[in-house]
């Protein structure tokens, strides 16, 4: 009998392993295909009579960037502060404080105001998304679009994929101004360096490339965020406990997308 | 089957053909064939888990069968395009079990939606339309309200106000009765009879609610485990025999058939036929 439950036992296990397997690679499938056919819809659709609405585009992106404005700024103004206080004390060590500038623009730029703008649009809005979606799955209103002969991926995703890839750019370029800003505010207090010759250094370090680095870096986390939250609604099932599982589901999905997403960008775009 | 003196003369609007589906490795439609003509309400029953959500789903071409055909209007929708299931769903309206109407736009707006997408009228004709069907509901003035701020009857009528503002040849009606007061739903019936009536609607309408199919159909569809069981009107319907037909008109249960064996296998979750040999 012993026996027979082990051997029950490693077989549920290997099932479940193939049954999550599957069902991973079938919601990649899934993203896939709806971030395609976004595009499709945003190209193909005004000729088919469909298009995708501009207004359902400022909506989201007024939810997305705007409304995200004032913590977006307050948490980039604090990881801009820590990042001074880090560089100084580090730096001290080798009598280099006045190095910390170069560390500052560098950092900022690539790596903080990317990461912690999408981790933040990621916990706001793409779990919002994800919310809405598998509301809207569970109460058939999904369905009621597509008899109203009304696509939702050109209705729903679409919109909201578009101002993603709007927004959270455009948020990322704002984290680093305010992330900078509030940096040199400690760091002319701290060392004495006058807010005018910081700001000088600032445009002296950053290159293009550092720019381009980090806002085409939260592009890709955009549509990752999107595509993360319209996947999980739509795979809601089981009523109202199903959307809230879905939701945190979004959110833990995201974020890791986002940080692996991180490293191997950083990795293959400076080799 | 004729049931009806002139059906031989009428214009089918929803042929299905043998209709076979599956939900996974599930088969759930086991062969569906049926008909339904040009201004009739044709009632599909059967209790849960008997297909006939199924069955709805397909007929909207939510879902792709595995084999078999279904009609609408003279056209096989399971071999469509995109574009022409778009253009076939302009020309079918459908009121769903819950509703669903958006929560994030009023009342008034969610009627409009259809018009909004499709045509390119000006909105003050919009508003006007949506009011109109807003009268034929008997939803007067109440377009400006949110879904959230409707009671559960009120919700439906919106629904079905929604379902025939491009005013439909077809008309589906999932479980419209559910979850009403009897006072509420016998009003939604008279609102099926009268839409049939003055606008020459055809309209499915599935339902396990016996008094209300017994009032408002003109042929009964009775499905029973992914199959059809009975088509026919509803005085055939009171005559026939089949004692599952009979279970359903007077709410029986049905008698499980019971094997000690397999009894006994299920509650010990052991297999006895194994034993026996080891």
């Amino acid at each position: 009998m012993a026996v027979k439950q082990t051997r029950g036992s490693v077989f549920d296990t290997a099932e479940n392993i193939g049954r999550n397997t599957v069902r991973g690679v079938e919601e990649f499938g899934l993203a896939g295909v709806l971030v395609v056919q976004s595009f499709y819809w945003l190209v193909a659709g005004p000729r088919q009579r469909q298009p995708v609405r501009l207004s359902a585009v400022f909506a989201e992106a007024r939810e997305i960037g705007i409304n995200a404005l004032l913590i977006v700024g307050v948490l980039a103004a604090t990881i801009g502060v820590m990042l001074a206080i880090q560089g100084i004390f580090t730096l001290r060590i080798f009598g280099a404080e006045s190095r910390v500038v170069f560390g500052l623009a560098k950092s900022m730029t690539r790596e903080f105001a990317p990461l912690i703008t999408g981790i933040l649009v990621a916990g706001r809005s793409g779990s919002a998304l994800a919310a809405r979606i598998g509301t809207m799955k569970i109460n058939q209103e999904l369905d009621a679009l597509s008899v109203m002969g009304i696509n939702p991926v050109r209705y729903l995703v679409a919109p909201a994929l578009i101002a993603m890839i709007i927004m959270v750019p455009a948020l990322t370029f704002f984290s680093e101004l305010v992330g900078l800003l509030a940096a040199g505010v400690y760091v002319n207090l701290e060392l004495d360096i006058g807010l005018r010759a910081y700001w000088s250094q600032v445009l002296d370090s950053v290159t293009i490339d550092d720019l381009a680095h980090g806002l085409g870096k939260s592009a890709i986390f955009a549509v990752l965020i999107a595509i993360v939250g319209v996947v999980n609604g739509a795979s809601v099932t089981g009523g109202a406990e199903g959307v809230g599982r879905a939701t945190t589901r979004s959110v833990v999905h995201a974020i890791s997308a986002i940080i692996i997403t991180d490293m191997l960008f950083a990795f293959v775009v400076t080799r | 089957m004729s049931n009806l003196p002139a059906s031989a003369a009428r214009d089918t609007v929803i042929e299905v053909e043998n209709l076979v589906t599956h939900y996974g490795a599930r088969m759930i439609l086991k062969g569906v064939s049926l008909e339904m003509f040009q201004g009739e309400i044709l009632v599909v029953m059967g209790g849960s888990g008997s297909g006939k959500s199924t069955l709805m789903r397909h007929l909207l071409g939510l879902e792709r069968p595995t084999s078999g055909c279904i009609r609408l209007l003279g056209r096989d929708i399971t071999r469509m395009s995109h574009g022409e299931l778009v253009d076939m769903r302009k020309r079918i309206g459908v009121a769903f079990q819950t509703g669903a109407l958006f929560s994030s736009m009023t009342v008034a707006e969610n009627i409009m939606l259809p018009l909004f997408e499709h045509t390119d009228l000006d909105t003050k004709t919009m508003e006007i339309m949506a009011r109109i069907k807003l009268e034929v509901v008997n939803l007067p003035g109440f377009g400006h309200l949110m879904p959230a701020e409707l009671s559960g009857g009120m919700v439906k009528r919106a629904a079905f106000a929604r379902a025939i503002i491009m005013d439909p040849q077809i008309l589906f009606c999932d479980e419209p009765s559910a979850g009403l007061d009897p006072v509420v739903s016998a009003a939604l019936d008279e609102l099926i009879l009268r839409l049939r009536d003055a606008m020459s609607m055809s309209i499915v309408v599935v339902t396990h609610e016996l008094e209300s199919a017994f009032k408002i159909a003109d042929r009964i569809a009775v499905l029973d485990e992914g199959q059809l069981l009975f088509l026919g009107s509803v005085d055939a319907l009171r005559r026939e025999s089949n004692p599952r037909i009979q279970n359903l008109l007077n709410r029986r249960a049905d008698e499980a058939t019971v094997d000690a064996d397999e009894y006994l296998q299920r509650l010990t979750g052991e297999d006895l036929n194994n034993r026996a040999a080891r």
